[in-house]
Parts: structure tokens; sequence; C-alpha cells
């Protein structure tokens, strides 16, 4: 029997300081803490590394990789640079980042058309970042950022592009994606209230 | 890049948009800027918040396997007040790095980047910290080599520091495991196997440090194994290596 509760979303449960000090305590051996902290980011990392790798099995085991990781490294992690939930999603997007382009490789680099059969980035996320709280205000901010950025910000961050593959598949130059990706992001921060 | 171009790189880096070398680059620039440090840090957490919010479920036999691995793996020690590099070795001091990356070069393994820099290492990941770690290892200067082959055709090479107490194990022409499978490493303490971790081989070449410490192991093993790995072998080894001897 399922306990109650265990199919429904963890929501969008603010990282707040509890976040930070359950990682301060998981630093020192603490296990209790690390299954707390668990119930906090593991639904953030497995929603992250899945929109990017897309195959569930390969996804879980690579959400598996990073909170594993997130045990052993945990005396890393300084307050002072940013939150815990940060941490944890950065490290979380590197491995799923660098999983795809390792596959990727493996298959000399996937055409121009096989991009853009992967593209309807923005829909996607937007269908599925609808229903929560978190993620509603993602969307509205989303929504801020002209098409262009948003266009570039979710290829390269929901995709795991680079932004070279960013700037052959919308065919436009270097400079260009970059300072997109920039611009957005600094939009996107100032919609969002973030501080570092 | 010129530094215009370094400037803006911030949003690409923060989303892992730069290819390899231009992140070097950028992480070497970042050490004289600090105030691209700073908007680092500002965008890395707006990143966070699109992680955020593709939130999922997790199947709760996840939480068990994780709970269950993390018993049988070491933690990092935590950074000695006053060097906030670890105390346990001075594995980013710069004459290591540049021997490590002339090793790394040498056995050529990918998607290891060993070379990087530490005024960037809060932003990067743990999966890279790692690669440090790695490099201290290869460039210890009692480090000592075997190489071997695998069973399925692949070379496979131990790189064994007493001083550290650290072994890596670098695989190149190493097949994907079928499936969900992985590699797993083991420490063979005189017969009985240890678990040492698993790893995924990369493109080319892997470089993969073994949890945990060498103890009293005379060598090391491969296995595959279900994705999680396993607390015994359950497979015949790709490879069985014994430790270089002692010198």
């Amino acid at each position: 029997m399922e306990a109650p509760g265990v199919g429904r979303a963890p929501g969008p449960r603010p990282a707040g300081p509890d976040a930070e000090a359950l990682l301060t305590a998981v630093a020192l051996g603490d296990q209790e803490a690390f299954g707390q902290l668990y119930d906090l980011v593991s639904g953030p990392v497995l929603g992250l590394v899945t929109r990017v790798l897309r195959d569930p099995g390969q996804s879980e085991e690579v959400a598996q990789e990073v909170l594993v990781e997130v045990w052993r490294s945990a005396a890393r992690f300084r307050p002072d640079k940013g939150s815990a939930m940060t941490w944890v999603l950065t490290m979380a997007h590197r491995r799923a980042v660098d999983r795809v382009r390792a596959s990727q490789a493996r298959t000399e680099r996937e055409s121009k058309a096989a991009l853009l059969e992967r593209t309807p980035a923005y829909d996607e996320v937007s269908e599925q970042v609808e229903a929560r709280l978190e993620g509603q205000r993602v969307r509205r901010c989303l929504g801020a950022l002209t098409e262009r950025q948003r266009e570039s910000v979710t290829l390269a961050y929901y995709r795991g592009l680079t932004y070279r593959e960013v700037a052959q598949l919308l065919a436009l130059p270097l400079g260009t994606v970059k300072t997109r990706l920039r611009d957005g992001l600094i939009r996107l921060r100032d919609c969002l209230g973030v501080t570092a | 890049m010129n530094d215009a171009d370094l400037h803006t790189a911030t949003g690409a880096y923060v989303l892992n948009a730069l290819p390899e070398e231009e992140r070097i680059r950028f992480e070497h620039h970042l050490r004289d800027c600090a105030a691209c440090r700073q908007e680092v840090a500002e965008l890395s957490a707006t990143a966070a918040r699109l992680g955020q919010a593709v939130a999922a479920v997790p199947p709760p036999e996840l939480k068990d396997r994780v709970l269950h691995h993390i018993a049988t793996v070491r933690q990092e020690p935590p950074p000695v007040s006053g060097d906030r590099f670890s105390g346990r070795v001075r594995r980013r001091s710069l004459p290591r790095l540049a021997l490590a990356a002339c090793l790394a070069a040498a056995v050529a393994f990918g998607g290891v980047a060993v070379w990087q820099h530490q005024e960037a290492r809060e932003a990067r990941s743990a999966a890279q910290q790692q690669a440090a770690e790695l490099a201290a290892v290869l460039a210890a200067p009692d480090a000592r080599v075997t190489t071997g082959k695998l069973s399925d055709g692949g070379s496979g090479t131990v790189v064994v520091s007493r001083a550290q107490n650290r072994a890596a194990f670098v695989a190149s022409g190493l097949a994907d495991p079928p499936g969900d499978k992985v590699y797993q490493l083991w420490f063979n303490d005189g017969g009985r196997m240890r678990a040492a971790g698993t790893f995924h081989p990369a493109r080319g070449a892997t470089a993969t440090l073994l949890d945990g410490d060498l103890g009293k192991a005379s060598g090391m093993g491969v296995t595959v194994e279900p994705a999680g790995g396993s607390r015994q072998p359950t497979t015949r080894p790709v490879a069985l290596m014994d430790f270089p001897a002692r010198t």
C-alpha cells in the first residue's frame, strides 16, 4: 500500500534557509539530514535531468548520480556563494548536459534536422510548467522575454545545446546568440527578483 | 574571444552552453573579473529557477536506492580553515595541475577537464571537482601505473598513489554497457571485492577515481552491473588488474 501523498507532486516548497542548514548537516555526515534534503531537491533534480535527457531510464540514473554526488561533496557547498538549491541544480544541469553531449559525440553530433526535430522546447515547457506556482512565476517571466531571447534560453537550458548549436539552429551570428542568452537571463533575473 | 566577448559569455556560461575550450577560457577570465563573478552567481540562481519550474515526482524507490548508495560512499573532507582548498592534498597547486594536464593529454581521456581554475570552482559542478581530485592522483609524485587489455578489446590503465591512498582507472575503447547497465569498479581486498563506484564510458576514454581508500587492496576489477551498482559483483569482470608493486 502506498503511503498517502506518495503520488503527489512535491510542489514548489521554498528552498529557504532549511536546505542550506540541511546541506551543512549533510557535510558532517548526517544521513537523516540527507534524507530530508533529498525530499526537497530530488523532484527538481529529476525533472531537470529528464527535460534535458528525455530518456526516463537514463535520466533516473543521472539523477541518482547527482544526488549521491550531493552527499559526497556536500563539504564544498559554501552558503555565502548561493543557495543550496542553486548548487544542486547547477550540478544536475552540468551532469545532464555532459551526458547528452557525450552521447551526441558518439553519433557524430546531431544533424541540424535532428536538432530541429527536438525543438519545441518552449511550448512543451510552458505546458508542464503551468500547473505549478513556481512554474507560473517562471512562465510569466519567460513571457516577459522577447521571443528571440526566450527561444535561445530555453534551447540552451532545457535542450542542453551549446550557443553555437543554438546559432546554427536559428541561423544567427554567434555573438547575437551569446548576447541573447545573457540579456534573456538578466531580464529573467530582474523579473523573478533573484539575488545571488 | 576577445575581452568584450568574454563579458557577454556569462549567460552562455551559466547555461553550460559554452563549448569546452571557451568555458575554460571564460573561467580563466573570471579570476580577474569580480563583476563577472557577481553576474555569474546571480544568473546561476536564475537558471536554477528554470530547473525548479520543471520539477518531477521521483519514484519512491529512487530514494531507497540513493540512501542505500550513500551509506557506501565516503564523503569528501571539509575544507580546512585558513586554506580554501582541501587539507588532504594540495590538489590544485599549479605545477600539479600543469603536470596533470600533460598526463591527461597523454592518456587522452575525453570529457573530463582537469586543468581548470580554482577561482571559478564555486560555479562548477561536483563532477568537475572530482576531475580535480582525479588530477591529484594522476599527478601524485608516487603515482604508479599499470596498463592491461580489457576482455572486450579496450584497454585499461590503473594509476595508484599510495601516499594519497587513492586509485584511478582510465579506460579506453570501452563499449557502452548494455541497456541501463553501468560499469562498476571494485577494490580487490585479497579476493574480496569492495564496491568503488560506478561509471559510464564517455566518448573515447574515461578516467574515474575509485571511491574509497586503497586500504589493503592489492588490485581492482570492473564489472557490468545494473544502474546504481551492486553490493557484490554479479557478472564476470571485464577487467581484473593487480596494482603496481610498491617501490
